[in-house]
């Protein structure tokens, strides 16, 4: 057991200050919008996903529609159906599958791959769980620590929601970076899609029409190339 | 603000985010994926993070102003950076902290 904590945590150390980090902008975001952080902790252990609690702040804040919210977190987290993709197999056999599903961010699932692709036996499967679970266990931390501090420290944080912007571009340079040919074609797609969307639809409405111009492409372009491969 | 509404939207949320999640496990509990599907799933990530960096910059984007010079550089600052370095934390933090000082310097 302690083998695998040590193992976990330090498979989880640059996911712990990220975390933190981005936690606590979460918190000072939501608290600015009037939630402190017992809805900071709640919203960090029921849902779980980082990029989509941004997204919601200003929703919640609004008293968006339940509708609204649905089809909002349905194109935000779209992305989570493919991650479980990876890890079939693996978490079949463990007993605490249903947490493995629940807690798959961003994040985890590259921290999971990472340990997969060095250890393809998967000799260190039991540590996982405590992958997934230490990296909630940051997130919650950094979003009550973040909820408090807005409310105690008479600093401006304005700007901090910026962290988000950030780590976005991040992953996409990540990605652009690891598949130079196919991903800076689906990246250009998705920033065209986006910009042509937010200047027909405006800031409010944008998003939803974006998302589904992009995954019409990719489709379009997918298929396409499969009838160019066909003899 | 309505805290039972409040709730609600939250339950909605994480519902349809577990849903989310779980949805591979549940469509091939015992079928194999057919390889279009997977073709479309290995291009879709860097797509829609694209379409998210977008709406992130919504606003310096559409209302030209200190937002959109203080966002423009902190950007460049993060591509640089992090192509360089490839440290998702450093990129971040240093990102935010350039976007945090322009807006305050540019205003």
């Amino acid at each position: 057991m302690k083998k695998y904590i040590k193992y976990a945590f330090s498979r989880t150390l640059p996911v712990l200050f990220g975390y933190i980090f981005l936690g606590i902008a979460f918190g000072i975001v939501l608290q600015q919008a009037g939630f402190n952080f017992i809805w900071a902790f709640c919203i960090s252990l029921f849902l779980y996903a980082g990029s989509m609690q941004f997204v919601l702040v200003p929703l919640l804040a609004a008293s968006a529609s339940p509708l609204t919210v649905a089809i909002t977190t349905l194109f935000v987290n779209s992305r989570h159906v493919f991650y479980g993709l990876s890890f079939i197999e693996s978490f079949k056999k463990m007993k605490t599958q249903l947490y493995m599903i629940f807690s798959l961010s961003d994040e985890t699932y590259s921290v999971l791959c990472s340990c997969k692709n060095e250890d393809p036996e998967e000799k260190n499967r039991p540590a996982w769980f405590l992958i997934n679970l230490f990296d909630q266990s940051y997130w919650i931390i950094g979003s009550v620590i973040g909820a408090l501090l807005g409310q105690v420290l008479p600093f401006d944080f304005t700007g901090i929601d910026f962290s988000m912007t950030a780590l976005f571009v991040v992953i996409l340079l990540d990605q652009v970076l690891a598949h130079p040919k196919v991903a800076s074609r689906c990246a250009v797609t998705g920033l065209l899609a986006g910009i042509i969307c937010l200047f027909i639809f405006g800031t409010g409405n944008f998003l939803l029409p974006a998302l589904i111009v992009t995954v019409l492409f990719v489709t379009a372009f997918t298929q396409a190339e499969r009838r160019k491969e066909l003899p | 603000m309505n805290p039972s509404h409040s709730i609600l939207l939250i339950a909605i949320a994480s519902g349809i985010t577990f849903l989310i999640r779980a949805l591979p496990f549940l469509v091939f509990k015992k079928r194999q994926m057919p390889a279009f599907i997977k073709e479309i799933a290995d291009k879709l990530p860097p797509a829609i993070i694209a379409v998210l960096v977008i709406y992130c910059l919504k606003s310096p984007l559409t209302v030209f102003g200190t937002e959109t010079i203080a966002a423009s550089i902190a950007i460049a600052g993060v591509v640089i950076l992090h192509i360089r370095k490839r440290n998702t934390l450093l990129s971040v933090a240093a990102g935010t902290i350039l976007y945090m000082i322009f807006i305050r310097c540019l205003s």
